[in-house]
Parts: C-alpha cells; structure tokens; sequence
C-alpha cells in the first residue's frame, strides 16, 4: 500500500542556483498527486528531491525534511533504501537494452539478493500484470529483448521494473511525453489502477492529463510551490492569479 | 501573453453573442411595441429576426464546440465558453418569446382593442431590464450586477401570477373578453419566460467571473456563503 508524503521547508539547490523554495505540501497516500508548471519551475527537482536523487549530482544540495509514511528520508535513511520504497519512472523509457523482458523487471530484485527463481517468476509476472504489459509480452518473455518493445510498451516495461521492488511510491517525470496518443491513453489507465496500491506523483507538462489522472495538483513557478489543491479546483476555479495564468495559457 | 489566436477567437465569439444579445434584445422590444400600437408590419420584423437569432445560434453553438475540442481550455476560459453555450441558448429562447408575444399580437389585431387589467408595458419594460443589465454584466464581467438581476425576477414573477388572477376572472366572468384575455394571459407568461432567462444569463455570468453555481439557491443571490463554489 502507498503512504503519504510530508515535505517541511524543502530548499534545494544547483550550485549557487536556489531551484527550490521552502516548499510545503502533504501528498496524500493511495491518490494521484500531478506537478505542473512551466520548464524550469523545480518541479523534477522536486520529485528528484522524494527519492533523495537531486544529491547524486555533485552541486545538488537539499535542506528541510521529507517523510515518507514515518521515515524521514534524509534523517533516517541511505538512499538505497529510499529508492526500493520510491520507484521512479522517466520521460524516456530506459530499458536495459540487453537484457530479455523478465531480466528487466527482475533487475531490481536481483541486485537486492533475490534468487528464489519461483518467486522472481511470480513477481516479475504480477509487476507485469500490474502494468498491463503481462498480455503482450508473456509468450516471449526471456526471448525478447526489452529493446525489441514500442515505445509505449518500453514505458510500460519501465513502471513494471519499478513495481517489481513492492515500492509505496511511484514517481513519474513526463511519463508520456515521449509516446503517441495510444500509448499516453495506457499509461493514463495504469496510473489510475495503480493508485489504489501506490501513491503516485507524476510530473507533466500535459495539462489534461494532469486533470486526468490526479485528483491533487500543485502549480510550481519560479522553484516555489504557489497552490496546492484537488485538481478539480486548480482547473476549474483556481485561487492564485498566476496559476489561472499558466493553466489558461497566458504565459508559460 | 502566449495563445494569441486563442484569446482573439475568445473575444470574437464574446463579440458574436453580443450582436445575438442584440437581436433578442430587440426582438423583445419590437414584439412589445407591435402589442402597444397594434402594428403587424412591426410583428413581420420580429419573425424575421428569429431566422437571424436561430442562424446565429447555430455558428455561435459551432465556434464554442470547435474552441472546446481544438484549445481544450481551461478554469477562466472554460467557464467562459460552457457560459457562452448556456447564455446563447437563452437568448435564443427570449427571441422565441418575442415570436410567441408578435403571433398573440396578430390575433388581438383582428379583434376590439379592450381595456384588460394587466400592464403588459410595464411587465415588459421589468423584463427588458433584466435583459439589458445581465448583457451589461456580460460585456463588463461584473458578477455583482449579474447579482441585481437574480433580485429583480420575483417582480416579474408576482406581476405574472397577478395577470394570471386578474385574467383568468375576466374570462370566467365576461365571456366576450375571453380570447382578448387568453392572449394578454400568453403575453404575461411569455415576459415571464423573459425574465427567467435572463436570471439564467446572469447566474451563468457569476458562474464565468467567479466559478460560483448560484442556479437555485435564494440564500446566495442575498449574499450569503455559497455552499456551491467549485473547490
């Protein structure tokens, strides 16, 4: 099951560059929780933020306190352990190019120690079920190359490989951004099975996925977050001027 | 300011409404003065400007449908384009009030001018207002404005049931005035549907500015919290 997530006066910075500001939000656990706001805004800075990512890059610095359920993440944690409860899903799928569908869901797990063969067949098939790319790809398995997929299918196979580690929470940087319409349409559905066991927060440019998918969103601007609230409100009747602003496409 | 064409097919569309709120506006007062003066040439003008309202329905209806599914917009502009959509098709239905009013008119024309106890003029000019100041309200975005129209309609409303009363006995009683008074009674219900549907306007009005659904609830129209704000 997901668990909610507590960020407290999050700063974050690229070098001398402030990128995040006193950021303050409750994500609420088992829902969709969408990011939007013009490129530059801090928003991948800050999902990059929940899973302790941003600190991997030599000038990434981060101040303030993120709780994922009880664990304060940079208090109580080391990022490898971070990162099996915080799966992560890119703009680009990135599978393994190598490496057969079942070695690439069952990467993670491998590298954690796991060598039980009939518990990886189970769960690289429920990461796969869970994906809806089980169908497609079952009869071909270890024969095909996780390169040999579409687009849309690789992407699918990405969420698959996150999966199979039993996160809590599911990051998502413009998931769909690289696909075509049908592909997006299927990721869509997928995030809106998903959250009923992960918590989920995806950034995109797209603003009606967004409305799709989420029913929380926050409006980032400048490295600060200006509104929070269920998506319904930010696009239908939003509080701050300049969310109306960006979200109607007066600038951005 | 990016979405350039956008904002301008926003404004154009706003500009179309208008030239529609025109003709209904004026198909409204025609119909009243055709009743006044018992003039059917005035009564031809009023159905030819149903043609026009009806044609100007149908590309307004278009513009909005295309805007919707080409620039999928969002909070402000949404609410202003569903408006759009909901203020057209009631200003439609007040040019068929004026049609409905001219066609009694052509009747009471072939029969002996009566004194009825009912002021259409004065019932009509109430409506007219309505209409007016919700337009006023559409073209400046004045949501309060739009609020004294919602505070106007139980006027009309009681000067309706009164007609209704006061007709009704006259065809009971004298039954020689009985078609004179059906039709002043269909006059008085049309103006009615007037200024129903300008209240409707302006309730959409307040919902474009402020993303408040006031439809139905006495308690907002005064003021009080609107339990229905979106949010």
């Amino acid at each position: 099951m997901g668990v909610g997530i507590e960020v407290i006066n999050l700063n974050a910075w690229y070098g001398t560059n402030h990128t995040l500001q006193d950021i303050n939000l409750n994500i609420p656990a088992n829902h969709a929780t969408a990011l939007i706001g013009p490129s530059g805004c801090g928003k991948s800075t800050f999902v990059r933020c929940i899973n302790r990512m941003h600190e991997t890059n030599p000038i990434g610095r981060v101040t303030g306190t993120v709780r994922i359920g009880d664990l304060d993440i940079y208090k109580d944690a080391k990022p490898v352990q971070i990162r099996r409860r915080v799966g992560m899903v890119f703009q680009r799928p990135n599978p393994f190019p190598t490496m057969s569908i079942y070695d690439n869901v069952a990467a993670g797990l491998k590298l954690n120690g796991y060598s039980n063969r009939r518990a990886l067949d189970e769960i690289v098939e429920r990461s796969l079920k869970n994906s809806a790319l089980w169908d497609e790809v079952k009869d071909d398995l270890k024969k095909k190359s996780g390169a040999s997929l579409s687009g849309g299918q690789q992407q699918r196979l990405c969420i698959a490989r996150a999966l199979a580690v039993d996160p809590e929470v599911l990051l998502m940087d413009e998931p769909a951004s690289a696909l075509d319409p049908v592909s997006t349409s299927k990721i869509e559905d997928l995030i809106f099975q998903l959250k009923s066991q992960y918590t989920i927060v995806i950034v995109t440019h797209n603003m009606q996925q967004a409305a799709r998918v989420a029913e929380k969103t926050g409006f980032f601007l400048n490295g600060r977050m200006v509104e929070f609230d269920s998506t319904h409100k930010i696009f239908t009747n939003p509080s701050d001027k300049r969310t109306e602003d960006y979200i109607t496409g007066r600038f951005g | 300011m990016t979405r350039i064409r956008f904002q301008q097919s926003l404004d154009e569309l706003k500009e179309n409404l208008l030239v529609m709120a025109g003709l209904a506006e004026q198909a409204i007062q025609r119909a009243i003065e055709a009743y006044r003066v018992r003039d059917l040439s005035i009564c031809d003008l009023v159905s030819r400007s149903e043609l026009a309202i009806n044609r100007l329905e149908r590309e307004i209806d278009q513009a909005a449908l295309d805007l919707l599914a080409m620039e999928q917009p969002m909070a402000i502009d949404l609410r202003f384009i569903l408006s759009v959509i909901k203020i057209n098709a009631d200003l439609e239905r007040v040019g068929d009030a004026a049609k409905s009013i001219s066609e009694r008119v052509r009747h009471m024309e072939k029969m002996a001018a009566v004194d009825l106890p009912v002021d259409i003029p004065k019932m009509a000019s109430l409506a007219s207002e309505m209409v007016r100041k919700s337009l006023q309200a559409f073209i400046e975005a004045d949501a309060e404005l739009a609020r004294t129209v919602l505070t106007m309609d139980d006027a009309v409303d009681a000067m309706n049931r009164a007609a209704y009363k006061a007709l009704t006995k006259v065809m009971e009683e004298e039954n020689h005035l009985a078609a004179q008074a059906l039709n002043a009674l269909m006059i008085s219900r049309s103006l009615e549907r007037v200024a129903d549907h300008a209240t409707n306007i302006a309730e959409d009005i307040i919902f474009w500015v402020q993303g408040s659904d006031v439809r139905h609830h006495k308690s907002v129209i005064l003021g009080a919290n609107d339990p229905h704000a979106m949010g």
